[in-house]
């Protein structure tokens, strides 16, 4: 997994609240059984017409957010089906941090496992970073992941909460599965007891 | 010993490690596999050379690209969901999980075929790649969706990497008013709660109106805990469970079947136990309901109007407008003025038997309204043989439904089974978003039988004016 440090980018204001992750990847993408290619369908069915010409005024088609790096969303982003196309997505088109007032669990999970970092903050902390990127390409958005700091164009900085060990997987760019497996005695031990106790599991 | 909730008990009963900081290794007894989000993750196997740790507690079915349609012997037509199909065929047999191909009358959707052939037992630790994963735990079983990373974990290590949510209590008191269903009742705490309500939390569905639910209906409550934002959703399992659960073909069997039910009574929550977070709604208060927007939360009674953006506060008031033109609404008018092109009555919120003997017993001897169309699919093949038995089929074919095979189908339409743009549908699926059921599709969430009634009438209706 790619590892995440320090971002500096442009961020792109989306404030539509609850976005799901069918507007994420609308699941005519989903029958891919590749991990990869699904940046250029992001947010597809809002992004493009029907005939596949772009939509003029959709944030990622303006010009000043089409390398955009970071996205600052409205309330509850990534609610709905747990398809981790979305965040694949996501990262396949070059958007590395997400910063929200609320997050859905899963996709909040599934960001950890593919290099993305979902930052929590409050209301009127999103306000200011939603008003920052509305400024465009000239407004740069500081992440800085090992300090948990959002810092506007402006200089203004916002403090964020994560979990440590989310943390330290994402500044490592460590594999969960094979950190798992240092502790295969645990499972087993676990796994050997518990066919004792719930025999019919 | 500290009084405990019932998630606490089953959180307990499965770490396997647990860190200084809190994060834990949590067991999984039973990991439900489709075929949508499990290639890449078979194929993160492969690569790296890992096995299944337990294929024995790995069940494989695909149900979201399947064809409904009678014919559907011929094959898939379309190439990739054919492929996606072929690669967990190919994945299954490979692997060597209990696996329930197309062909095979126990196909269905995932979370229907889980309870029916009892692998969903109380007390379990139950993941799946889908977020309707939620519906098991109407056994009392601590059940969530996952991404793809998390289904390639388990399935290497047969554990996930998680820490303890927080514990919400929902309860439902009294008695449910005549036309009220599980489905009004699962609405009606969305409504009242939003969509991100329960994020962070767990939550225990208990009452009496709960306690009254059959299995199919508790499962239908326990369904759509995900769409009010929680991990899971929990009922605690009762004599109605065991019923449910006793015979089927992985349940257990004689002293094993004694053991569990002794471990299973003590799967309640304390008197003392301390919640984090309460909603109680009185069962009497709930009316049949229906969603008006693009957000599940979006719902009002049956007798209620299309809101005005401007009632609403903050970012709810641009998304409530953007939804109105979505769906090609206006503030003030009638719910029940709202015209229906489509009903689709399936899905894993209500494609199971009960929720089939609802909708039949609004249509036994009546007729769709010309021009409607209208789909049963039922939950799987073994649902559909059931209602075949119990003359339900019947029914609805002569009323003029279309009496589909078992899959997912219009619920996301990854399959030929799909809106035009525009056409309204009055669905008992669990997602009204934009695009969910096709391009442009509009879809108004409501019950079985309020499906029904819709296809009678053309348009939005209280269940209530027909019984």
């Amino acid at each position: 997994m790619d590892k995440f440090e320090k971002l500096s980018g442009i961020a792109a204001p989306m404030p539509l609240v609850n976005i799901d992750t069918d507007m994420i990847i609308p699941k005519v993408f989903l029958k891919s059984i590749a991990r990869t290619g699904f940046g250029k369908n992001l947010f597809d069915e809002m992004r493009y017409n029907r005939d596949g010409t772009e939509v003029a005024d959709f944030v990622l088609n303006q010009p000043a957010y089409r390398e955009a790096q970071i996205l600052v969303a409205g309330d509850n982003f990534g609610c709905g089906s747990s398809r981790e196309h979305a965040p694949w997505a996501i990262a396949d088109f070059g958007i590395k941090a997400v910063i929200s007032t609320s997050f859905a669990d899963i996709f909040y999970n599934n960001c950890f496992k593919n290099g993305i970092l979902p930052i929590v903050l409050p209301q009127e902390a999103v306000d200011v970073l939603m008003k920052d990127a509305e400024k465009g390409a000239n407004a740069r958005m500081d992440v800085d992941l090992e300090a948990q700091t959002v810092t506007t164009s402006d200089g203004d900085v916002f403090a964020f909460e994560v979990d440590a060990f989310k943390k330290h997987c994402l500044l490592e760019g460590l594999d969960d599965i094979a950190l798992t497996m240092e502790k295969a005695a645990a499972i087993d031990t676990f796994e050997a007891a518990a066919s004792q106790s719930r025999p019919w599991v | 010993m500290s009084p405990k909730t019932l998630y606490d008990k089953i959180w307990d009963a499965h770490v396997a490690h647990e860190a200084d900081d809190g994060t834990c290794l949590l067991y999984i007894d039973r990991h439900l596999v489709h075929e949508v989000t499990s290639p890449q993750a078979f194929e993160g196997l492969r690569m790296t050379g890992r096995k299944v740790r337990a294929p024995e507690k790995t069940i494989a079915v695909p149900d979201h690209n399947v064809p409904t349609t009678l014919d559907r012997a011929k094959g898939i037509e379309n190439e990739e969901s054919r492929i996606q199909v072929d690669a967990l065929d190919k994945n299954a047999r490979e692997f060597g999980v209990h696996y329930y191909p197309v062909s095979d009358v126990r196909q269905g959707i995932v979370h229907i075929v889980g309870p029916e052939q009892g692998w969903t037992l109380p007390g379990m630790t139950v993941v799946c790649g889908d977020s309707h994963t939620a519906t098991h735990g109407a056994f009392g079983a601590l059940a969530h969706g996952i991404g793809t990373s998390e289904v390639e974990h388990v399935l290497a290590t047969q554990t996930l990497i998680q820490k303890k949510s927080k514990n919400m209590k929902v309860e439902i008191t009294g008695k449910l008013m005549p036309g009220v269903t599980a489905k009004d009742i699962t609405l009606a705490v969305i409504g009242e709660t939003g969509t991100a309500g329960g994020t962070g939390y767990v939550i225990e569905y208990c009452g009496e109106a709960i306690r009254d639910l059959s299995m199919e209906g508790r499962m239908t409550v326990c369904n759509m805990a995900i769409e009010g934002g929680a991990r899971a959703g929990l009922i605690a399992p009762d004599e109605t469970t065991y019923a449910y659960v006793k015979g089927r073909p992985h349940a257990p069997k004689g002293a094993q079947w004694e053991a569990a039910l002794n471990w299973w009574k003590t799967l309640y929550t304390d008197e003392d136990a301390v919640f984090d977070k309460v909603v109680t709604l009185k069962g009497e208060d709930i009316q049949p309901v229906v969603t008006w927007g693009t957000s599940p939360e979006d719902v009002l009674p049956i007798t209620g109007v299309v809101p005005h953006p401007e009632s609403f506060k903050g970012g709810k008031v641009d998304a409530a407008k953007r939804a109105l033109e979505y769906m090609g609404l206006t503030a003030g008018q009638k719910l029940t003025d709202i015209q229906i092109d489509t009903v689709f009555i399936g899905s894993c919120t209500n494609g199971r038997i009960e929720d089939l003997r609802a909708a039949a017993a609004i249509l036994k001897g009546k007729k769709i309204k010309d021009g409607m169309r209208a789909m049963i699919v039922p939950g799987s093949g073994l649902v559909r043989a059931q209602a075949e038995e119990e003359g339900l089929a019947d029914i609805f074919k002569e009323a003029g439904f279309e009496w589909r095979l078992a899959g997912c189908s219009m619920c996301l339409a990854m399959n030929p089974d799909q809106l035009s743009e525009g056409e309204r549908c009055a669905a008992t699926s669990n997602r009204n978003f934009e695009g969910r059921q096709g391009y442009k599709g509009r879809t108004h969430l409501v019950s079985p039988a309020m499906a029904a009634a819709a296809a009678i009438t053309g348009h939005l209706t209280d269940i209530r004016d027909m019984i």
